[in-house]
């Protein structure tokens, strides 16, 4: 697990929920935060949504389990999922280790890309965590 | 830290202790063939061949392989057994929201008696009015503890009594036409996990209902959620960061108005009996952890028992059998004397024994000693609280919420981590070289890094002082050097277990290794 709290990259868009969306024109990455994986601690499962279901921005897609707790992975943004990170499935710990990289979760198609509006931008994310 | 890396103790000490040394090993690994606890002495009876009492097709080719040990080894087996776990004969035990309470020994020898204890469950009512009146007896108890109509003992755990509500939940609406309509059960987000779990095996959908800056129920967000759809509310009061609700009847209220009805988790009962009812705040269904607020021993998986009590407009759909009294007899009423029960939830009747503990513990307290049983839990926990907050635990280890507690708080450890790089795991597992069982920690979840204590009224106040100066010593080791606490338990049977190695690949049987 890295130890350090780490800048939260400022390329990407975040939902207070502590899940992050890489945008790139109509498709987008998805993940959790370096202060969701920490708060969760070691995650020892993670279950991937279906290729092609639909997700709906604030709702749970996926879950993960760390040895604290079975945590919902809430959608920062709508659409079709198109892509599964299966090495994270396979090693949870990558969620750990590089939750902005190696530990993405989907790709997904997006519904409404319009929606990305209403998500944080780093610094505003930072400010909730500074809370 | 990987837990796999475990340095010895910095001060260099050798702190391994006999038990760490001895191997764990099974009573299977101890056989050794041939060896014997006992020999039958010969009885100059005469010898008949087994196969010819039992045909043989029903006897083994083999032996069945059996552990051949001698008796005081038998003896220090399950000695060492009883002695690597930690119980609460052993030590103080504030796991929060399970009442670890003492159990009173007489409740235990009152179970034993032979009546109870040899009397089997498919006995002919009729020779077994003693154990019917018992049943009938608990079932007016825990109603008039409640505040509600009828109760029926079916339900064998408070998951399995969650359950059984929202099946008379989901009969009482199918019977108004309403089953399709409803399929929604509003759930706080401090509920204990097995609630939303119960709503998924009941069929329905979870709806979480916010937390406000006071620690209760968020009424803003209930009103905007409770509706047509609306099955049921399903709250723990007082709830899991031990605070009683004060908005309790407003909350009901709504709900009711929307058309659901009001289930409350009686996990915490033990801070409120004979001080507030269920019913009376409005509730329609109560399960009740006979297990936890009525003593009984509990913890290692053992028999618990979780009695449902409900209202009025919801006791026809109750589970059978319950025990109905006639005149001066006692008989069981079943699925035909109950057209709209939802049925049987088990076999026989319930675990009867747990009853029998629970009838003694409510007996032997009165109707005022489970008021003063309550009284004490509350005044306990909010003197551990109290003391905590005046020392160093006050920085690291505040209360989550609010100023004071009912039977239980709930401590962040968040600044503990932040300002001393210590977890509230690492604190839980150095607290056992300390002698004491840990409170529950990471519950509920959203109070980061939580501590969740429950001292409960059995509890005197030298061992409330003693855990202060235990926390307080910690952080203070947390100070000094915190790989002291990440190293930590030092003097366990075992130490610290890789979790995440056995979350990710579980070893769930052993092998056969007799002899």
């Amino acid at each position: 697990m890295s130890d350090s709290n780490p800048e939260n990259p400022p390329d990407l868009r975040y939902h207070p929920a502590h899940d992050w969306a890489r945008i790139e024109g109509d498709e987008a990455t998805f993940g959790i935060t370096w202060y969701a994986q920490d708060s969760l601690g070691e995650v020892v499962f993670f279950e991937p949504p279906e290729l092609g279901g639909t997700i709906a921005k604030d709702h749970s897609y996926a879950e993960v389990e760390s040895v604290k707790a079975v945590s919902e992975v809430i959608a920062p943004l709508s659409g079709e999922i198109i892509a599964v990170n299966d090495a994270a499935a396979a090693s949870p710990q990558l969620i750990n280790d590089d939750p902005y990289g190696e530990g993405w979760l989907v790709r997904v198609r997006l519904g409404d890309p319009a929606e990305a509006e209403a998500l944080l931008d780093a610094a505003a994310y930072g400010e909730l965590l500074a809370g | 830290m990987s837990p796999g890396e475990r340095s010895a103790p910095p001060w260099g000490v050798c702190t391994e202790t006999p038990q760490q040394r001895e191997p764990a090993v099974t009573i299977y690994e101890r056989s050794v063939p041939g060896r014997r606890a006992a020999a039958a002495v010969g009885s100059g009876v005469g010898e008949t061949p087994l196969a010819e009492l039992i045909e043989q097709r029903f006897l083994r080719s083999e032996p069945a392989a059996l552990p051949e040990v001698s008796e005081p080894e038998i003896v220090r087996h399950y000695n060492r057994l009883s002695r690597r776990n930690f119980d609460l004969d052993s030590g103080f035990y504030p796991l929060g929201s399970c009442t670890m309470k003492h159990n009173p020994r007489l409740n235990e020898r009152v179970a034993a008696l032979p009546g109870h204890a040899r009397l089997h469950p498919a006995t002919d009512p009729a020779l077994a009015q003693g154990a019917l009146a018992l049943m009938w007896r608990l079932q007016g108890a825990l109603a008039a503890v409640t505040g509600l109509a009828e109760v029926s003992l079916q339900p064998s755990a408070g998951s399995h009594g969650e359950l059984a509500g929202l099946l008379v939940t989901r009969a009482w609406h199918a019977d108004r036409g309403q089953g399709e309509l409803r399929r929604e059960v509003l759930i706080p987000d401090t509920a204990h996990g097995t609630n939303p779990a119960t709503v998924t095996m009941a069929g329905y959908t979870v709806v979480k209902v916010a937390t406000d800056g006071a620690g209760g129920v968020d009424l803003a967000d209930l009103r905007a959620k409770a509706g047509p759809s609306t099955a049921a509310l399903m709250v723990t009061n007082p709830n899991t960061l031990g605070i009683f609700d004060p908005n309790i009847s407003e909350i009901t209220a709504i709900v009711r108005a929307a058309g659901g009805t009001l289930y409350y988790d009686g996990a915490n009962l033990n801070a409120v009996m004979g001080r507030s009812r269920p019913g009376d705040m409005g509730f329609d269904i109560v399960h009740l952890n006979l297990h936890k607020s009525f003593s009984q021993p509990h913890g290692g998986g053992g028999p618990g028992a979780g009695p449902i009590a409900v209202s009025q407009r919801l006791a026809p759909y109750l589970p059978v059998p319950l025990v109905r009294r006639d005149g001066d007899r006692y008989q069981f009423e079943l699925a035909e004397d109950r057209p709209k029960s939802i049925g049987r939830l088990r076999g026989f009747h319930g675990n009867f024994g747990v009853f029998v503990r629970a009838y003694a513990y409510i007996l032997s307290l009165g109707g005022d000693g489970l008021r003063a049983a309550s009284e004490d839990a509350v005044l306990n926990a909010n003197y551990l609280l109290a003391r905590l907050l005046a020392g160093p635990a006050g920085r690291y280890l505040p209360l989550a919420f609010g100023e004071r507690c009912m039977h239980e708080f709930v401590l962040s450890g968040a600044a503990a981590k932040r300002e001393l790089g210590v977890r509230t795991l690492d604190i839980a597992k150095r607290l056992l070289d300390y002698g004491f069982h840990p409170p529950t920690v990471y519950f509920p979840l959203l109070v980061e890094e939580a501590m969740m204590v429950e001292p409960t009224e059995t509890e005197t106040r030298e061992t409330l002082d003693a855990f202060v100066v235990a926390i307080e010593s910690i952080i203070a080791e947390a100070k000094q050097d915190p790989e002291i606490l990440r190293n930590a338990p030092y003097t366990t049977p075992v130490r610290r277990l890789d979790e995440v190695a056995a979350a990710r690949n579980p070893i769930l049987r052993q092998g056969w290794t007799a002899g």
